[in-house]
């Protein structure tokens, strides 16, 4: 991180105290006292942040206290909540982050906000590979195209909910766009398809989802509007994992292990019609 | 062979493989030992072929491992990557 961002993150976040550094990748996010301060990727559109930061969904999306600089970067604050850790392991969330999902894509897409970054993110996480990677070549089987035009979170997973006086929401819109909303569950269709989550948690997930009205996939046959975004999914969380292990020089984990062989099979079965 | 209902005459028939005997007078059928469950086969097979119900929709994807593949879900280490469903 440059050296005075964090500094400067401190300053603008109006309280005393030690920070603590809780992400620190091509974003800076930090929580002092009862705050959260994040510093933007550099270059990020500030037009587009600034369209996703103006949907104000009560009771279901964060609202930020506050949009700052510092130096190229924009800043944003918020009211820091009680993140979902990996200590919460015994019992993720997955039916709160079903019926908030199932609310999002019932509400209607504001007029001036642009398109959602999913199919985006999965093209930047295969570019940090090299090219004859796994990944790389599954990605060239992929279908990216938007068959909806739903307001869609666009980065979907558990860490992406929170509490805030006992109530459950969801963070960080700087993806959050129109598109389809199947994307937003194609993440953990992705860890189910490979394993890393049980059909028990996924049916949880899934089943709360349909039940509070969900409309992204038919309950008949979920996997018809699924199997694209999680192919999609699938090939991103496998390339992240892959740079990232070779960026640590450490070997690839379990986890990776199984997401890089469903992009093999991925490669192997074509989509269905 | 005697009609043992009406006492008419019966006559030999062949119907895919099934051997009965009709009545002249009444129309009444009778079949010999076996006949019944042959027939009771056949219509299983009938209906197997004509009103047999889709295939439920798949639980999963085609591609998917965990759970279709043989692999099953990966219960024991999850620590290990558990920061994977916490994280962009």
């Amino acid at each position: 991180m440059p050296p005075d961002l964090l500094a400067h993150l401190v300053r603008l976040s109006g309280r005393e105290g030690p920070p603590t550094v809780l992400k620190d990748t091509r974003v800076l996010v930090i929580r002092v006292g009862d705050v959260v301060v994040k510093a933007h990727p550099a270059g990020t559109d500030e037009a587009d942040l600034r369209a996703r930061l103006n949907v104000r969904l009560p009771g279901l999306l964060l609202e930020p206290l506050g949009i700052d600089r510092a130096g190229d970067r924009i800043v944003t604050i918020w009211p820091a909540g009680q993140p979902v850790t990996p200590d919460d392991l015994e019992a993720p969330p997955w039916e709160e982050g079903g019926r908030l999902l199932a609310r999002l894509h019932a509400q209607p897409v504001p007029p001036g906000l642009p398109p959602m970054r999913g199919p985006e993110r999965v093209t930047r996480a295969v570019g940090r590979l090299e090219p004859g990677d796994l990944p790389r070549l599954a990605y060239r089987t992929l279908d990216l195209r938007q068959r909806g035009h739903g307001l869609t979170h666009g980065d979907w997973h558990l860490g992406q909910l929170i509490r805030l006086d006992g109530a459950w929401l969801l963070i960080d819109p700087d993806d959050l766009g129109y598109g389809d909303p199947v994307w937003d569950l194609a993440r953990p269709a992705a860890w189910f398809a490979s394993g890393l989550v049980s059909p028990d948690e996924w049916d949880r997930f899934l089943g709360s989802y349909l039940a509070a009205g969900g409309t992204a996939v038919s309950p008949e046959d979920p996997w018809r509007e699924l199997d694209g975004p999680a192919r999609a999914l699938t090939v991103q969380l496998a390339a992240t994992a892959m740079a990232t292990a070779r960026r640590d020089n450490t070997a690839l984990d379990e986890a990776a292990e199984a997401l890089i062989s469903s992009c093999e099979r991925i490669m192997a079965t074509p989509a269905p019609s | 062979m005697q009609c043992p209902k009406c006492r008419g005459n019966m006559r030999t028939f062949d119907r895919n493989g099934v051997h009965i005997e009709q009545c002249d007078g009444c129309r009444g059928i009778f079949l010999d030992y076996g006949e019944l469950e042959t027939l009771s086969r056949m219509e299983n097979q009938w209906a197997q072929q004509n009103y047999a119900a889709p295939p439920p929709p798949a639980a999963g994807p085609a591609w998917g491992g965990g759970h279709h593949g043989g692999h099953g879900y990966h219960h024991g280490h999850r620590k290990s990557w558990v920061n994977a469903l916490f994280s962009s």
